[in-house]
């Protein structure tokens, strides 16, 4: 057991690691930027003077390095600093009055909320269908049943998501109004109605992820299919469904683990495009319109997010297709 | 269609064809075999690899393997015919009324359940006893076959169980429905002597007692006495003959099965021992070597190896005997200890060792599928050792090769441009010898190299080393497991156990009594061709000291000499 602690708290230690690297990563990226964020707010009226005081109350004069730490440490204690565009740089003008400041956090909080919303509605139809079609898949092997299994999956696979998305505008809800294309939602409404609302970015994302991991299920099935184990159980005389369900995906779970996590860590990450696309107010959102304003320390928040939530599933996926592993929970 | 029969008969297969599919076309596998099983009995299958005794052990249960079909003939199970039986009338028999256990148990177990829970899964889905009732069953057959701690071993998963172990808790999963017939297929072959030994007891035992009926399914004549009432002898998908066991020893009636018994009798001339004061061409001195952090796997290992003999490392898998072998190559740097060749100290790692101490020590490798580059055909295989070592190019190049190729006993218009897969197993293993020859060596180290083989091929090996080491003076040194073989070719043995050297001399005298208490137990463990070898072993030794028990009493009888 202590081996498999051990093992664990490498995985994690390593995990910690990674995300120091990647937030290295994302704050050099966006120091190399072009483009002043003084400049772009300034416009036009732009006189060096305002550029520069600007760039002094935001701490620009300070070098990256030491701008790069002050950031980390705020970001490891929740604190992403202050958004840019929702400044106010009335101070500047000569008015000291404190203003209703609005942090980075507070205009994450309520996005990353929705995003999460999202993906778990999507996550909790994608991943029982896909594993299911892929048990399918796999027993009724070359039948019917598994030909459009394939070609469905291959078509939402190889379609982009907007695509499928404004499909789907189309047909449920232009043609067929039954569904709403702009998923507004907001925390006054009830549970339903935002389960209604966001049942199209959901199916969206659910038919792009779904293929991969029915795919993997099938196949990572179908490989065991000629172990010794599984003739052995064929000659008890265990029922074909019984193989693959009792026999066979207990060894295989490991790898579809890995690509369920992947998905996971997708429907988090790869939003982005679908909630434009339905106006979702998720974290996509707020990221595409950062990147519009400038305003740097949103967009790093977000970037941080995003990579966040693919080494943390990845990590869970590792421990847990781990945990499957019979030798290594239970050693000689 | 179900035939009625008379009450004795349990299996008739009759003029039985199966085909297999080979790349696009349907080769034949067997061609119209037939098969008479009373209630029972036991008949033994055997046969060399490629003579369908598994295709065949398998369609006695109605079952073909995928990309097998049954072309014609009939098989019937008790008067039901099973090539016309529906598939679900097949599932509802196999498990419960035939039984299979399969060659590796540690492969045929799923990792991912105790065996408890694949011992009871049979008669529950069968509906022959409840989940508990069956695994209070389990138990007690754990217990008749002679399981350590058959109480608990069952919820142990596969790993945490040792292959003879698993091996008898496969015997106890094919029992778990009380079947009329078990299909054994070479259940004891990837064991240990030691080990197969305490398997065969037990599978011979378990099957006496509740009178079941058997295919016992095996390459290895000797265990076959042991086991079967009847042997069958099949070669290529075809019958040679069939009789019951004792006739069919001491008087075989085909030429093909007289060959196979014959295999056996090959002895390679005794030579006189090297005279004292000589200096061998390797001498291992105090080597203690392992593969991790701190563990050893070898504990001071001394012998030497003189010019022209062959020096058998005998042993069970684990005892140390190829780590030996990796520590002479340079593979495996010895933490303490050295390696002599010629009196002259070599350099712990082959980095260190000039090219021509390299040239000295060749290796061949158990397994030809996997030492020789798939890619590559013979000339280039056995060339470029030659073009390495030698320096040759060309036309010089290309006459060595052939050169090598004529003393290995293959044809060089005919295989100098195969590809490995071109040739059979035992003309894999000829080219791997070239290719050790190519460097003109004065040490090879034979690691198992027939053990994967059939017995006529084995033996043809063993008599091209033994030519080539009496035309080219070469030293050997084989490992191996098989008792017979040492016999057959080893000038000296040296016994090891967990990675220590136990006894060491000539072969002669170590064939001879008395012995030390584990060669012993190896030599007693090597099955003969007598049908009542087995029971007379039992007799003399007694149940509880063969296999594992007999090991565990050696190492505690040593421990108390250690501590007095």
């Amino acid at each position: 057991m202590s081996r498999l602690i051990v093992m664990i708290a490498q995985r994690l230690a390593l995990g910690v690691f990674t995300m120091f690297i990647v937030s290295i990563v994302i704050f050099a990226a966006i120091e190399a930027l072009p483009g002043d964020f003084a400049q772009a707010i300034l416009g036009q009226g732009a006189t060096p003077e305002a550029v520069a005081a600007i760039r002094d109350s935001l701490g620009m004069d300070r070098t990256a390095v030491e701008r790069y730490f002050a950031w980390l440490g705020g970001a490891v204690t929740g604190d992403f600093g202050v958004s840019f565009s929702q400044l106010s740089f009335q101070s500047q003008y000569g008015q000291t009055g404190e203003r209703d400041v609005v942090t980075v956090a507070d205009q994450l909080r309520p996005r990353f909320a929705n995003t999460i919303f999202l993906a778990a509605t999507a996550a909790v139809v994608a991943v029982p269908l896909s594993l299911g079609l892929g048990i399918l898949a796999a027993l009724y092997r070359g039948s019917v049943l598994d030909r459009i299994a394939n070609i469905g999956s291959l078509t939402s696979i190889s379609s982009p998501e907007f695509f499928v998305a404004y499909l789907l505008i189309l047909f449920l809800s232009a043609a067929n109004p039954i569904f709403p294309s702009i998923s507004k939602i907001h925390a006054d409404l009830d549970f339903w109605q935002q389960v209604y609302r966001t049942v199209l970015p959901a199916l969206t994302l659910t038919l792009v992820v779904t293929a991969h991991m029915m795919r993997m299920t099938r196949v990572a099935i179908i490989n065991l299919l000629s172990s010794q184990y599984i003739e052995m159980a064929r000659l008890k005389g265990v029922p074909r469904w019984r193989i693959i369900v009792h026999h066979a995906l207990p060894n295989a779970l490991a790898p579809i683990i890995n690509v369920v996590a992947l998905n996971l860590a997708y429907l988090v990450t790869g939003v982005v495009v679908v909630e434009v696309v339905f106006v979702y107010p998720g974290v996509g959102q707020l990221f595409v319109d950062a990147v519009k304003l400038r305003d740097m320390p949103t967009v790093q928040a977000c970037c941080l997010i995003f990579a966040a939530a693919y080494i943390l599933l990845n990590l869970t996926a590792d421990v847990v297709s781990v945990l499957t592993n019979p030798r290594l929970r239970h050693p000689r | 269609m179900d035939v009625m029969t008379d009450g004795n008969t349990l299996l008739t297969i009759r003029d039985l064809r199966i085909e297999g599919l080979s790349g696009e076309a349907w080769l034949p596998i067997i061609n119209g075999v037939s098969l008479h099983l009373d209630r029972g009995e036991v008949l033994g299958l055997i046969g060399e690899s490629g003579a369908g005794k598994s295709t065949l052990g398998l369609a006695g249960m109605g079952f073909t393997r995928d990309g097998c079909r049954i072309t014609s003939g009939s098989i019937s199970f008790d008067g039901i015919d099973l090539v016309s039986a529906s598939p679900e009338r097949k599932r509802s028999l196999l498990g419960r009324r035939i039984a299979y256990v399969a060659q590796s148990a540690a492969a045929s177990f799923n990792p991912a359940h105790r065996l408890i829970d694949q011992h009871t899964e049979g008669p529950v889905l069968h509906g022959v006893s409840s989940r508990e009732d069956s695994r209070e069953d389990a138990r007690s057959l754990y217990d008749r076959l002679r399981l350590p701690d058959p109480g608990n071993i069952g919820f142990r998963y596969p790993h945490q169980v040792s292959g003879g172990q698993l091996q008898r808790a496969m015997t106890a999963m094919a029992m778990s429905c009380r079947p009329d017939l078990i299909v054994f297929d070479e259940p004891t072959t990837a064991l240990d002597v030691t080990t197969q030994i305490e398997v065969l007891a037990a599978i011979r035992d378990i099957v006496e007692q509740f009178g079941t009926a058997a295919i016992y399914i095996t390459h290895d004549l000797a265990v076959v006495a042991q086991m079967a009432d009847r042997i069958k002898v099949l070669l290529n998908g075809d019958e040679v003959e069939e009789n019951d066991t004792r006739t069919m020893l001491s008087h075989p009636a085909e030429p093909y099965t007289r060959s196979l018994w014959a295999v056996r009798s090959f002895r390679r001339p005794e030579q006189a021992p090297a005279p004292a004061g000589t200096v061998p061409v390797i001498s291992i001195r105090g080597v203690t070597a392992g593969y991790g952090a701190d563990i050893d796997v070898l504990h001071d290992v001394s012998f030497d190896i003189h010019t022209g003999r062959t020096v058998a490392v005998v042993g069970e898998s684990g005892s140390g005997k190829s780590t030996v072998a990796r520590c002479i190559t340079g593979l495996l740097p010895p933490r303490q200890g050295e390696v002599r060749f010629d009196d002259e100290v070599l350099p712990p790692g082959y980095r260190h060792r000039t090219r021509d101490q390299l040239r000295q020590v060749q290796m061949i490798y158990q397994m030809a599928d996997t030492a020789l580059n798939p890619k590559l055909r013979v000339r280039d295989i056995v060339g470029r050792p030659v073009q390495f070592y030698r320096g040759y190019r060309g036309t010089r190049l290309l006459e060595r090769v052939e050169e090598l190729l004529s003393q290995i006993e293959l044809d060089p218009g005919q295989f100098i441009n195969r590809l490995p897969s071109e040739l059979s197993g035992g003309q894999k293993q000829r080219i791997g010898i070239a290719r050790a020859l190519a460097a003109e060596p004065r040490f090879i180290i034979c690691d198992e190299v027939t053990s994967a083989l059939d017995q006529l091929v084995a033996e043809g090996i063993l008599k091209l080393l033994d030519r080539l080491q009496r035309e080219l003076n070469l030293s050997y040194m084989f490992i191996t497991h098989d008792l017979a073989t040492v016999r057959a070719i080893a000038d000296e043995v040296v016994v090891m156990k967990d990675g220590h050297v136990i006894e060491l001399g000539a072969k002669t005298d170590m064939f001879s009594p008395p012995h030390h208490a584990y060669t012993d137990l190896l030599l007693s463990s090597v099955p003969e061709m007598d049908p009542d070898w087995l029971d007379r072993l039992l007799a003399q030794r007694g149940r509880n000291n063969i296999g594992e028990a007999a090991r565990l009493g050696i190492d505690r009888a040593a421990h108390r000499q250690s501590t007095l």
